[in-house]
């Protein structure tokens, strides 16, 4: 172990970091915005609808990212309708391809997630909530969002960690962040473990901080799971 | 139709090869399965020892390789391998560069990966089986080797079933990125294909459709293999 050598490779691979941290939350918040929207569809009355968002989910869950990256990458630039719309400027970009990409595949997954989520609401609340006249979007609001939120949450987790793991894949299709800096890194100086320790320790402490975020999140939506207070706590 | 030649079987078809490239990335999987059940084991069994050592060391494992990227774990395999192999050969008198052959490399790499995940099922199901079993079985007097016989494994097993479901999903999904190390995976041939005809779209999406044909085909699969292991169980929640 070559203590400058390390020192040199965190400092080359930290400058990628914001790479991956803009391809993370970008992918996490779009693919957040559209996994509502499917679930929105896989529970609706609508037979089109429900029979869409289950295929969707069918497809981005069932085939690799990879695929689904490179199809959009290089099979979108094969149609001439595409290549001279107003939307080849963004879609030129490799990082926008990785993006849209990302933001695809984990809105199967999390819609899956929310969906359970809404699952485990016990009916009997939502009749309450009926019964007291909520509908629509107020019932929306007040009872189902926050309470299928609250359950998704672990596995939300999960799934926000697998979706930093995956931001290494855009590394091949060219953009350069923390897993494609290392690769370049292995084959110029053929030092596997070092530079795989550095980024190794990059990625772990990342999902670390984003898991004890999410579990004070959950800390902090769950206030009736807790334990009341021994003493009541004095009033002012 | 010129575009059904190409993903036939003719003369010019690359139909034979994706099939071909399927059976590929299914056997990639199922070697890297076994790895992972093997370490799996292994480090579920240090987990759940009373050594404070080996309860570390897997826990180490099993941080590590599920935070992650898989795709630096296939690099690590693949650049560390081929340098351990060709530190080997020059030791033995072999002058030059040997690389590790890439469906070991890659059997290999997503093999600790599915380990890591592995380890977690079957400490899982370990903990599902219910204590008065284990000291039932001790009461009676059979050895450790017996009770694992008869009273742990089979459980284990059946309880990790569905678990095991989710981590050949997963395995068969991380194959695809054992395409990097050159190996002719469906990933890899869709690649190869989409390239020297241009017809990106078209590879992209036949391959995706193989990959879909795989995964739920293998869905049914491990969900009649639970149906068969719980035949003799009352049914519980989560049934149908």
């Amino acid at each position: 172990m070559d203590i400058t050598f390390m020192f040199e490779t965190m400092k080359t691979l930290l400058a990628a970091l914001p790479m991956t941290l803009a391809l993370f939350s970008l992918s996490v918040f779009f693919g957040g915005l559209l996994a509502l929207l499917i679930v929105w569809m896989r529970v609706s009355g609508n037979t089109t609808a429900r029979n869409f968002a289950k295929g969707y989910i069918f497809v981005f869950r069932g085939s690799p990212l990879l695929i689904q990256m490179f199809l959009i990458f290089y099979g979108l630039g094969q149609f001439g309708f595409i290549r001279y719309s107003f939307l080849w400027p963004a879609l030129r970009e490799p990082f926008v391809c990785a993006v849209l990409s990302l933001a695809l595949c984990t809105a199967g997954y999390t819609a899956e997630i929310f969906r359970f989520g809404l699952r485990a609401i016990p009916a009997k609340e939502i009749e309450a909530a009926r019964s007291v006249g909520m509908s629509g979007f107020l019932l929306t609001r007040r009872i189902l969002a926050p309470v299928a939120f609250r359950h998704a949450l672990p596995a939300y987790s999960t799934e926000v960690v697998m979706m930093v793991k995956s931001t290494a894949l855009a590394s091949l299709v060219t953009v350069w962040e923390v897993t494609g800096v290392a690769q370049r890194l292995i084959s110029q100086t053929y030092r596997t473990m070092e530079v795989f320790l550095c980024a190794a320790a990059i990625y772990l402490i990342l999902n670390f901080l984003i898991l004890q975020a999410m579990a004070l999140l959950e800390y902090k939506l769950t206030p009736h799971r807790r334990a009341a207070p021994l003493f009541p706590v004095p009033q002012r | 139709m010129a575009l059904f030649q190409l993903i036939g079987f003719g003369p010019t078809g690359w139909g034979g090869l994706l099939l071909l490239a399927a059976l590929m990335t299914l056997c990639v999987t199922a070697v890297a399965l076994l790895i992972g059940a093997i370490l799996g084991s292994l480090v579920a069994w240090a987990k759940l020892s009373g050594s404070r050592i080996l309860r570390t060391l897997g826990g180490t494992y099993t941080t590590v390789f599920r935070g992650v990227p898989e795709l630096l774990i296939i690099y690590l395999v693949y650049f560390g391998g081929s340098s351990a192999v060709t530190a080997i050969g020059t030791a033995m008198g072999y002058e030059g560069f040997l690389g590790l052959p890439s469906f070991a490399a890659g059997a290999l790499a997503v093999g600790i990966i599915s380990g890591a995940y592995q380890a977690e099922v079957f400490r899982g199901a370990y903990l599902a089986i219910p204590k008065g079993e284990l000291e039932a079985a001790q009461a009676i007097g059979m050895n450790r080797s017996l009770r694992f016989r008869r009273i742990i494994g089979p459980q284990v097993f059946r309880f990790a079933i569905p678990g095991i479901g989710n981590v050949w999903q997963l395995s068969l999904k991380d194959s695809a990125l054992v395409s990097v190390t050159g190996l002719a995976d469906l990933m890899r041939t869709s690649q190869v294909a989409a390239g020297s005809t241009r017809q990106h779209f078209l590879f992209f999406i036949v391959g995706g459709c193989l990959y879909l044909i795989l995964t739920s085909f293998s869905d049914r699969l491990f969900t009649s293999a639970e149906k068969r292991a719980n035949r003799s169980m009352p049914t519980s929640l989560g049934q149908a």
